[in-house]
Order: C-alpha cells, then structure tokens, then sequence
C-alpha cells in the first residue's frame, strides 16, 4: 500500500479557468493490492468457466458457466487492455470540450450523463442481430460461436467501437463516410459511401426477412405486433398534444398496451376472424412490411418513428435483463455438443459453408459489427460529455452486446438438438410437416435421443403455434429457448406460450424498428449522396423537398423490398442464401472502420501501437474475403452463388427441372435470378471495400514516409465543465464532483438526454 | 426506508433521463444562460423544434 503523500503526487487536476474547480484529473496511481486480488480472482475464476465449458464430454455444462466465463473476460479486458488501448492511442485530454460540451445546443448536442449515454449507445447498437446469429451458428456447436463472440468482442468489436467514437468525436462527430473522404481520401470516401447504402439495404431486407419467418402463419405473432402500430400513433399523439415531454409516462402506459396485446393475442389467434385476418402469409406479410417500411420513411417522426423508439428501448433494456435474471434463476443444462458434425464437414442445412471462414460471417454483430461505426460516429459523440468516457460508452457497450449474444447462444444451446434442427432447416429439407421433419432431423450426426413427430408437434403446442417446423431465421429458435428458460424462472408451464410469443413480439419489435429508421436514415443517405453529385440534382440536398423525401424513400424500399420478396420466394429459403450476404456485408463494413482507424493512427504516428487495429483489420479482410471468394467462385453449388446459378441455366437448357431444390421451371428460373443478384453484389461488396482498403494503405504508406494529407482533427477548446470517467467514480473524482456541485452557477451542468 | 427511497429515486431519475423527460428543463436552462431575457418556447413547441430537427433519427444496428 503506497504512503498517501505518494499518492497525492499521483495525481494532477487540471484546470482551464483559475476560478473554477479542476475539469480533468490524470490519475497515475499504480495499481493497489487489493485491485490486483480481486482481477486475480477473476481471472482465475475465469479461467474455470472456460476449462468447464471447453473441455467438457460426455457430460452435461450448465449454462451459467457460459455467463461466468463471459463476464469474466470482459472484467479483465476492460482493465486491462481497454485501458492499455486508452493509454496508448486515445489518450483521452478531459481539459479538452468534446463536441456536446463545445456545441451544445440542446436539440442535438447535449452532454449527457455517462450512465444514460451507455443505455442509448446499448440501445442503439443492440438489437435482433446478436441474437439471431448465435443461433444459427449454433449448428456448429455451442464452442466455436462463445470463443467468437466473446474473444471476438475483446479484440475486433470492442476495439472498433471504441476508436471510432474517438476518432469521430475529435472531428465534432463526423459520419463515418465523411471521415473517410477526409482521411483516406476522395475515392475511397465515395466508395465508402457507396458501401454504407448498399450495405443498409441487405441488412434491412434480411432483418425483414427474419421477422416475415417468425411471424408468418402465426395469428397471435401478427396480431400483437400490429397492435404495436396503433399504439406508437397514440403514444405520439398524446405527447405531440396531450401532454408533451411526458415520455417516461406513457411509455409506461404503452408497454402495459404492449402487453396487453400479447396476451389478447392468444385469444384473438383462436378465433375465425383472427385467423382470417392476422394468419397471413409470407408474401403478403412481406408485403406489409414493405408498406410500414415506405409509410414510416415519410411520416412525421413525432407521429411512429419517435414513440416506437420509446418502446423499443425501453422492451430492450428489460428483456435482456429479464432473460439474465431468467438464466440465473432457471440454471438449464447445455444440451448441443461442444463442436458438432458440421463445423468439420460443412454440410449443415443452416447456413451452407466449413467453419472457417463461415461461422464467423453467420456472428457478426455481438463480436465485430461494421454497423456500429455509423452509431459510434455521429450519434454518440454529440451526446459525449467527456474525452475519459469514450471506454465506458465504446468499449463498454460493445461488451455489454457481446453478452447478450452470449444469452442467445445459451438460449439456442439449451434446447434438444433434433428440435432446434427440425426448426432451423430450410422446408425443401423438412418436408414443412411434422412427421417428415421428424423423419429428416433424425438422420442428421447430432448424437442424442431421436426425436418423433408426436414431440415436435407437442413442442408447437407448448408455445401455442400451430407448427414450429423450419421457421428459420433465429428469431424463432431463439423464442422457444427464451420461453423454456422464462417460464421455468417466472411463471411454469402455463406460461411457455405467453413468453414465446412475448420473446417473438420483442424481436419484431426492434427489427422492425431497425426497419423503420434504417429505411429513413438510408434515404437521407442516398438524398445526400445525389445531391452531393452536383448539378440538377443539388435539389436532393435539401430535406425538406417532399418530392426527394418520396422518390428516394421508394428507391430505398424497392431495393430492400425487392430483396426481401426474393428472400420469401427462394426454394431454398432466404436465410440459407441470403444470411451470409448479410454477414459479409455488415463485416465489410467493419474493415472500412478498422481502415479508417489504422490510418489516424498512423498519421498520429502511434506506429508502435498500429497493431491494436490492424489484427482484427486483417483477421476481418481474410474472412470476409475468403467468403466473398467461396461466394464468388466455389464450384461447389450449395456455396458458391455463381456455380449454383451456372448449374441451374445448364439444367434449364437441358430442359430438366431439377437443379439444388428447385422443382419446375419457376423455380429453376428464380434460383437463376436471385443467384445473380446475390453473386453480383458480392462482387459489388468485396471490390468497395479493397477500395477502400488499398487507398487507406496507401495513406498508411505515405505517412510511413513522412508524407501523407495531414490530419483532420478539429482545433481544442479548453473544457469548463467536469464528470467522472468510468461507472463508478473514484474517491478523487467524487471530491472534484463536490467542489463542482458546491458553485453555484455551474456552466454545464450534465442532466441526461435522448435521440430523441 | 431511506436507502430503499433513494435507490427508488434514482431508478426515477435513471429512466426519466434516458427517456428524455429532462430535456425539456434543462433546454430552459440552457436558453437562460446562452440568451438571458429572451421568452423560453412552451414545453409543446420545443419538443416540435425537436422532431423537426431530428427528421434523421440516427442509424441503428441489427
């Protein structure tokens, strides 16, 4: 234990303004004793969760060990080397304003309280996609899914998120695609740019795609779903002319409705009218979507898009804290195996491909996901209320999702593998009906008792479906586990069907969400982008020309919606083909992030500490690459798009009518379109991003030399205001916290903000 | 009862800040101090200058 004189030289306070307390504190105080037992300890238990989880077989893991091994690698990564990431590239300067403090406006600049900012950034980074993934991966058994989403998060994700919202809130939280035209340059900018609508488009046409999957033919999911509609118009309504800024109120009256809905549901779904009226189809319900989509895109914000987002992060933060209460209570055992048949062979009916580099396109979000760099700059960094928070809200957040991607997977990993196979496998495969699912799911290498029809049957039963066979895409998988954990928690049997439908209900909730502002935030993105064009088009600047807002509104919704419909309409079903489209893209973009970091840190001239984004920059190319590549060219037909394309236009000039799982000529011709459409964008995806990769070499190249476009960092201005770095403040920050509260007239004083 | 209280308030104060139900107040502090004597705009009209301004909601991830 060091003297406490030592310690008080420790520390420095900083000031700006000899009149006000110290705005930032450097603390150099090694580590203390007790600090060192307790990462000791945690490492060590640790340690015990992964040799459990690792080396377990033959015998049964409990899930909570998954739990344990993942929270105890975050603990230890966040110290140690979040914080060796702070120390040695984003050297936080807390005597420096951050945007919000520089610019706060109150509309949309606003420093806000560390605690509340790590819920928004939660909700905003967080939704359907680190839940459906781990699901599917889940094919390949439990192991190589928790190794990649956890170790993954700490070196990959984690680190993305955190030096883009560094890199963004040194440029007054720039957007990703403008910070890439600034540092890397013009071609690799528009290429960017490029990239990031693209890249929107399949990532909304697959999130509808799962939510088409879990709804369709399922009257109580469509029903309480809708209700969601009616209940943000009145939401927003009540706060535009009842009672505005009452937000906390009635998303607590809206949640009720919520619930409510769900449980009407079940007694809507039994009657004729219900199933009439809500048992709808995969096309037309695709068909909704597209509609909700287009009318969201164009609606005053006040009215759907702001009251929905209300209720999504409120059902976010609660459901995922439910389901971890859920899992602690109920303790289930793992029921897949440690690494199954098909990680070696490649064969699973899930999503086709060898594990390497496929398992780790199928996980994107929870363990590196591109997405996020378009959240970390530009939205967060406007809320940021000091430089020393950036760990917290970056790192933190992404580890915060890598965890519930881990929930996921237990949720998937706890169920008997015949079922999680008779749901996951495309119906060309099942057969669509009970006994022959039965039937199919038993001939696969996945060890255990079989499975018979009675017991897939008493399983849709349980949850209150008419059929639960091949409903792909995660999300209902993903329900049946979360059901199975919640109703042993809270509840019993008679609750399976209600917490089934609950889950389903919070799933499409936030995907459609994602939808609804994705298809917004997309056709801002494209209006930009052609009025940026110059010309006649300069007009698309301007927001507020309704025209533009409609055209690029349809342009957006067609091109996801044309996707979606061909996702619902392929005889192989849309998750196996379009899926990975979906993880390459979203990891695609992952690699422009990590590009754009590695040059700011080379131009900075950190050359010693380039590694900490340039493995997981390399480790994403070689993935995503060596994918687009089996995409591209593998001649294996259940792989590569444009084999399977080749192979179908031969059958059709051979006039037969068999090729992969197409049945007739139909069929043969919609597998030779979808296939190129698919094979062509990613060819379209895998070009941008080695765009944008070589330009950014070149930079890294160029400043290597001494060269190179100078940074675009904005010029400091000195802080006058104070907040403490991590969650919990330390005994000097609270007493500069005191000095602080005690003036009188504080010039900033932190109350929380919103989005919104 | 008193500790219970507070970590009752501060569940309050959690959820009504993230939710935004503050920004309203701290928006009239914050005109108080950058345009002194000027008139505050109601509650109803911020929020609408808001929504306005936030015709972009801001991407989300998956």
């Amino acid at each position: 234990m060091a003297a406490p004189a030592v310690e008080e030289d420790d520390v420095t306070y900083v000031r700006t303004d000899p009149e006000l307390p110290p705005v930032a504190i450097i603390d150099r105080s090694p580590i203390t004793l007790r600090h060192k037992i307790v990462f000791g300890v945690v490492a060590l238990l640790g340690a015990i969760a992964w040799a459990l989880i690792a080396f377990a077989r033959g015998e049964t893991v409990n899930a909570v060990w998954f739990v344990i091994a993942a929270i105890c690698t975050y603990v230890v990564a966040y110290r140690f080397y979040a914080r060796l990431i702070e120390m040695k590239i984003v050297r936080p300067r807390d005597d420096e304003a951050t945007p919000a403090e520089l610019l706060e406006n109150d509309v949309d600049y606003m420093p806000t309280d560390r605690r509340v900012l790590f819920g928004h950034h939660f909700a905003a980074i967080a939704g359907a996609g680190p839940l459906v993934g781990p699901v599917l991966a889940m094919q390949m058994g439990y192991l190589p899914g928790a190794i990649w989403i956890i170790i993954g998060a700490v070196f990959a994700g984690c680190v993305q998120d955190y030096l883009v919202l560094w890199v963004s809130t040194r440029r007054r939280g720039r957007s990703l695609g403008q910070m890439v035209r600034d540092e890397v340059g013009a071609v690799g900018g528009a290429a960017a740019i490029v990239a990031v609508i693209v890249i929107m488009v399949i990532l909304l046409a697959v999130l509808a795609l799962v939510v088409v999957n879990a709804l369709a033919q399922s009257p109580w999911g469509v029903f309480s779903i809708a209700m969601t509609i009616p209940i943000a118009l009145f939401m927003g309504v009540y706060l535009r002319f009842l009672r505005p800024g009452r937000i906390s109120e009635i998303t607590l009256i809206g949640v009720a409705l919520l619930l409510l809905a769900v449980l009407a549901g079940n007694w809507v779904a039994e009657t004729s009218w219900g199933q009439d009226w809500f048992g709808l189809s995969k096309i037309a319900l695709s068909w909704c979507i597209v509609i909700y989509g287009f009318a969201a895109s164009v609606l005053p914000v006040w009215l759907l898009l702001a009251p929905r987002d209300y209720l999504s992060t409120f059902m976010k933060v609660g459901t995922i804290a439910l389901l971890a209460l859920g899992i602690l209570i109920a303790r289930p055992t793992i029921q897949a195996p440690a690494v199954s048949e098909f990680a070696h062979s490649g064969t699973g009916p899930v999503f086709a491909g060898s594990l390497f580099p496929f398992l780790f396109i199928t996980i994107a979000c929870g363990a590196l996901s591109g997405f996020h760099a378009l959240i970390s700059s530009g939205t967060t960094p406007k809320l940021l209320e000091k430089q020393g928070q950036m760990r917290l809200i970056g790192y933190g957040g992404m580890l915060t999702e890598s965890f519930v991607a881990v929930m996921a997977l237990v949720a998937a990993a706890i169920l008997n593998q015949h079922l999680y196979f008779a749901i996951n496998a495309p119906e060309a495969k099942t057969g669509g009906v009970a006994e022959s699912a039965a039937a199919y799911v038993n001939t696969l290498p996945v060890g255990g008792d079989p499975i018979t029809a009675a017991q897939i049957k008493a399983e849709a039963a349980g949850v209150g479906e008419a059929s639960i066979v091949s409903r792909t895409g995660g999300a209902p998988t993903l329900a049946v586990g979360m059901a199975e954990v919640l109703h042993r928690a809270f509840g019993g049997p008679r609750f399976e069907a209600f917490w089934y439908h609950f889950a389903i209900m919070f799933e499409a909730l936030f995907i459609l969400t994602t939808v609804d502002a994705g298809t917004r935030v997309a056709r801002f993105m494209l209006s930009d982008a052609l009025g940026n064009l110059g010309g006649p088009l300069r007009r698309f600047r301007n927001p507020s020309w309704r025209p533009g807002a409609w055209l690029c509104s349809l342009v957006v919704v067609a091109a996801w919606g044309g996707m979606l419909l061909m996702g619902i309409t392929d005889p192989l079903g849309g998750i196996y083909t379009l899926f990975p489209l979906f993880g390459i893209a979203n990891q695609l973009l992952a690699a422009i992030a990590l590009t754009l970091v590695a040059v700011v840190v080379a131009k900075k001239g950190y050359w010693k500490w380039l590694w900490m984004p340039v493995i997981p920059l390399l480790w994403d190319l070689v993935v995503t690459l060596t994918a687009s590549w089996q995409k591209i060219f593998s001649t294996d037909i259940n792989v590569g798009y444009w084999s399977l394309h080749h192979h179908c236009q031969q059958a059709l000039a051979a006039r037969t009518t068999k090729c992969s799982t197409a049945r007739n000529v139909d069929q043969l011709n919609q597998v030779i379109r979808n296939t190129f459409i698919q094979g062509t964008l990613s060819i379209v995806f895998a070009v941008l991003v080695i765009v944008v990769f070589a330009t950014g070499a070149v930079m890294v190249l160029r400043a290597a030399r001494g060269g190179g476009t100078p940074l675009a960092e904005d010029e400091p201005a000195p802080s006058r205001c104070f907040a403490p770095a991590g969650l919990i403040p330390t005994a000097t920050e609270r007493e500069v916290q005191r000095q602080w509260d005690t003036l009188a007239v504080s010039s900033a004083k932190s109350v929380g903000t919103a989005a919104h | 009862m008193g500790h219970a209280g507070r970590i009752l308030r501060q569940i309050r104060w959690y959820c009504g800040t993230l939710m935004g139900d503050t920004h309203y107040r701290r928006y009239v502090e914050h005109r108080r101090r950058t345009h002194p004597g000027e008139p505050v705009p109601t509650e109803g009209e911020y929020w609408k200058m808001r929504h306005a301004a936030g015709e972009n909601p801001g991407a989300r991830c998956c």
